[in-house]
């Protein structure tokens, strides 16, 4: 899987560009459906525009075993044989290839606007004609005893725009369409084109509750490509910030979908406890999502010994009050009785479909950023790494209470700890010309890739950005057929995706 | 007599919309919130008269008639419930029938009002609660024949007013059962936890607040207080029948009214609080066991 100029791509390091083999469509079609066979994962598959009318794809693939990366692109015209039929892990990837670039994959089974947007990675000399975003193709299923229920993209509560059509029949669920698409804003656009200051910006605004996840990454593919090399103690704030963001989405879930089964004590401790999650953010950055933390070279506020002595108070408080509401929530009958065996991803589908993250950990499948592609403060401070093997809502449940544990005695021994040194070093020089960059990060919903791509001037010339619910949408349409409606929205909670990371 | 079933019947209508507000309240006080004031209702009631209803196109006639009728039926079924636990405002033999029967007319109105939306979720609600109505329904008939049985009388005033204390002397154990079961049928009929969940902002999830969705205004407060007071109905049943009052003097026993039917609000506050809601597919069984437990009071009595 090494890349021939023998310097090899990894979770920051970056390659130049002229190392990525450019290869004829059938040899990198087969050669990216092989190495998925093989047990690789498809990272991130995406085009660029290359001169008027071409546009080349670009995949990244990871082999987690051995913690390496490998990059491959062919050069394509306005259609390509999809490499979907025999790789799934591809078919979101594709249908967004085929909206951002007008590149027609062939014979994808389920070939359908992703977001509904028009191509904004044409090359310069091709146009299209314009899209309707109303006209969606639903998938259909006939019966005089089947209804259709739509929900949003306006609903009830307030949470983030998207549209999901069932099929049911009675209480049970056929099938779940989920239309996404609504919170588009052309992040990967204004990544390319804003000034590297308001950039930083955007970057931490792709999925409001994953700041420091998509601000680390983007930092990550800058630092990599700035030949940035940070203290020890930045990277240590970094992964304390990382886990941080970890314990309050989790915790807050797990209260979120004790509340959507009115398990009323949990849903109460758990919010309380995921507000002093936040408020810890708060502490490092002065902003409870730790906006205006993460910068390249560093961190931009250094810890005080006092702020440090009193964030682990907190924790260990928190790690006390977690470990009781736990208990509690999850010996409840009641609450066993609403998770077990509700909205099952059987493993053969996380494998199909490349999941990421504790969606992917809940069917068996050990993957972990923070574990197989390990960076800064990980590489020497390691976190064990949980699975459960159901694929249900309580295993994700479970999953997730074991992070929390895992993520508490981390940040515990890292913030008594800091090592000493400047909070943030240079910001560094230009960004070195003509190379390709990939950083990952295990956010809290699971792997976060940035994919940087500089031109000849040493300007980014594509930004790729994939957050984990671009993969793990696909799972929550394929858990839902077989459960009742009422169920969803637990099942929904379980995954608790990003529509804002999904729709850039 | 009379006088003192107006005055028990007028504290009813008075304190209905403090029962929902006691049970959430008991509930955030378990899980160590402040919750809402206990007033809140009313100031909620009040805003809501003030403002005006907003109709959809698609919605008809039907729709703006199941306020009316959420409102009506619980109003003249509590016409028919002895509140001071000596006798009703007016009562005839078979009047449990009708009590029923104005309470489906009720729900049948609020499904077809949910139906008139033509949203998907209204409809889906109305089914749901249509469905669970059809397992509510028997629960309640059984109840009222075990207590017809128990008492020998026909009419709700007779049997919880003047025939209760008879009824205990000779059946407790079927009136006992005839009591929890009455519990579990106003669970489901004020739509409290484990059947239904009154927080719930998912529409998939919902029950009763789905069809409810859809109204504003007047309409909406007529709603609220409408279910309020169905709750109020089958709390007082259930206090009628735990706890019959008729030996005591009849201020008294309007008296104890109060203090009792907050024990039934702060009780379905401490269930709610202690168990997750039921799945969907379960509520049936759970009300099942409700109509078996009646039935099994019917036994009971029928030798």
């Amino acid at each position: 899987m090494t890349v021939a100029t023998g310097r090899a791509l990894r979770n920051r390091r970056s390659i130049p560009w002229a190392a990525v083999p450019c290869r004829p469509i059938a040899a990198f079609r087969s050669g990216v459906i092989d190495a998925v066979g093989a047990g690789a994962r498809l990272v991130s598959l995406f085009g660029l525009a290359d001169g008027d009318r071409e546009t080349r794809l670009v995949a990244v693939l990871a082999d987690d075993a051995r913690g390496e990366l490998d990059a491959t692109s062919a050069r394509v015209e306005e259609r390509y044989p999809a490499l979907t039929p025999e790789c799934p892990q591809a078919h979101v990837f594709e249908r967004e290839v085929a909206e951002q670039c007008a590149v027609t994959p062939e014979g994808h089974p389920w070939l359908k606007p992703l977001r509904r947007h028009p191509p904004d990675h044409l090359p310069s000399g091709r146009s299209v004609p314009p899209v309707d975003r109303e006209d969606y193709p639903f998938f259909r299923i006939d019966g005089d005893e089947l209804h259709e229920v739509g929900v949003g993209p306006v609903h009830a509560g307030i949470i983030e725009p998207g549209h999901f059509r069932f099929h049911a029949h009675g209480e049970r669920v056929l099938f779940l369409e989920i239309v996404l698409g609504y919170q588009h804003r052309g992040v990967e656009r204004l990544l390319e084109t804003l000034t590297p200051v308001r950039a930083m910006l955007v970057a931490e605004s792709i999925a409001g509750d994953t700041v420091i996840g998509h601000a680390e990454a983007w930092c990550g593919a800058l630092e990599a490509l700035g030949r940035v090399h940070k203290s020890p103690r930045a990277q240590a704030v970094r992964a304390a910030a990382l886990e941080l963001e970890r314990l309050a989405a989790h915790i807050g879930d797990l209260g979120a979908m004790a509340g959507d089964i009115a398990y009323a004590p949990a849903a109460a401790t758990f919010g309380r406890l995921r507000g002093d999650c936040l408020n810890l953010l708060l502490t490092l950055s002065g902003n409870r999502y730790g906006r205006g933390l993460v910068r390249p070279g560093g961190v931009a506020f250094d810890v005080t010994a006092e702020m440090a002595a009193a964030m682990v108070d907190v924790l260990t408080r928190v790690a006390a009050e977690f470990a009781r509401a736990a208990d509690d929530c999850f010996s409840a009958e009641s609450v066993q009785a609403r998770y077990e065996g509700v909205g099952v991803v059987p493993s053969d589908v996380c494998r199909d479909l490349g999941l990421v993250g504790a969606a992917a950990r809940a069917c068996g499948f050990a993957r972990d950023v923070r574990s197989d592609h390990p960076w800064g403060a990980f590489r020497y401070a390691h976190i064990p790494i949980a699975t459960a093997a159901a694929g249900d809502v309580a295993a994700r449940a479970v999953l997730r209470r074991l992070e929390v544990e895992r993520s508490l005695e981390f940040l515990i021994e890292q913030i008594r700890a800091l090592p000493r040194g400047v909070a943030r070093a240079d910001a560094g020089g230009p960004l070195a010309p003509e190379e390709l960059a990939v950083a990952l990060v295990e956010g809290w919903r699971g792997e976060i890739a940035h994919v940087v791509l500089t031109d000849e001037r040493g300007a980014i010339r594509r930004a790729k950005i994939k957050d984990p619910s671009f993969h793990n949408w696909s799972a929550l349409a394929a858990a839902m057929p077989g459960n009742t409606i009422s169920d969803f929205p637990l099942c929904n909670k379980s995954f608790n995706l990003s529509y804002a990371g999904h729709d850039l | 007599m009379s006088g003192s079933a107006t005055t028990a019947l007028a504290v009813v209508l008075i304190i209905a919309p403090l029962l929902p507000s006691l049970a959430s309240r008991t509930v955030a006080f378990i899980t160590g919130r402040r919750g809402a004031p206990l007033l809140q209702p009313y100031r909620d009631l009040v805003k809501l008269l003030g403002k005006r209803a907003v109709y959809s196109r698609t919605t008809t006639g039907v729709f703006r008639a199941a306020p009316i009728a959420v409102l009506a039926t619980p109003l003249l079924a509590a016409a028919l419930v002895p509140f001071d636990g000596h006798g009703s405002l007016a009562g005839f033999a078979g009047d449990a029938i009708a009590f029923a029967g104005l309470l489906a007319l009720g729900r049948m109105l609020l499904a077809l009002g949910g139906l008139d939306t033509g949203s998907s979720f209204e409809g889906m609600g109305a089914s749901r609660e249509l469905a669970f109505a059809s397992f509510i329904e028997p629960a309640l008939f059984l109840c009222f024949a075990a207590l017809a049985l128990t008492t020998g009388e026909l009419s709700l005033g007779r049997m919880l007013g003047g025939a209760i204390d008879r009824g205990w002397a000779q059946a407790p154990a079927s009136l006992a059962m005839v009591g929890v079961s009455l519990f579990v049928v106003m669970l489901a009929e004020a739509s409290r936890g484990p059947v239904d969940d009154p927080a719930t902002h998912l529409e998939l999830t919902m029950i009763h607040e789905v069809t409810i969705l859809d109204h504003s205004g007047p309409d909406l407060a007529f709603l609220l207080y409408g279910s309020a007071l169905k709750f109020a109905l089958f709390a007082a049943l259930v206090v009628d029948t735990l706890m019959p009052r008729t030996g005591w003097p009849t201020p008294l026993a309007v008296a104890a009214l109060i203090p009792a039917l907050a024990v039934v609000a702060v009780l379905v506050g401490v269930i709610e609080s202690t168990f997750a809601r039921l799945r969907l597919v379960q509520v049936p069984q759970f009300l099942a066991g409700a109509a078996a437990l009646a039935a099994l009071g019917v036994i009971l009595r029928v030798r």
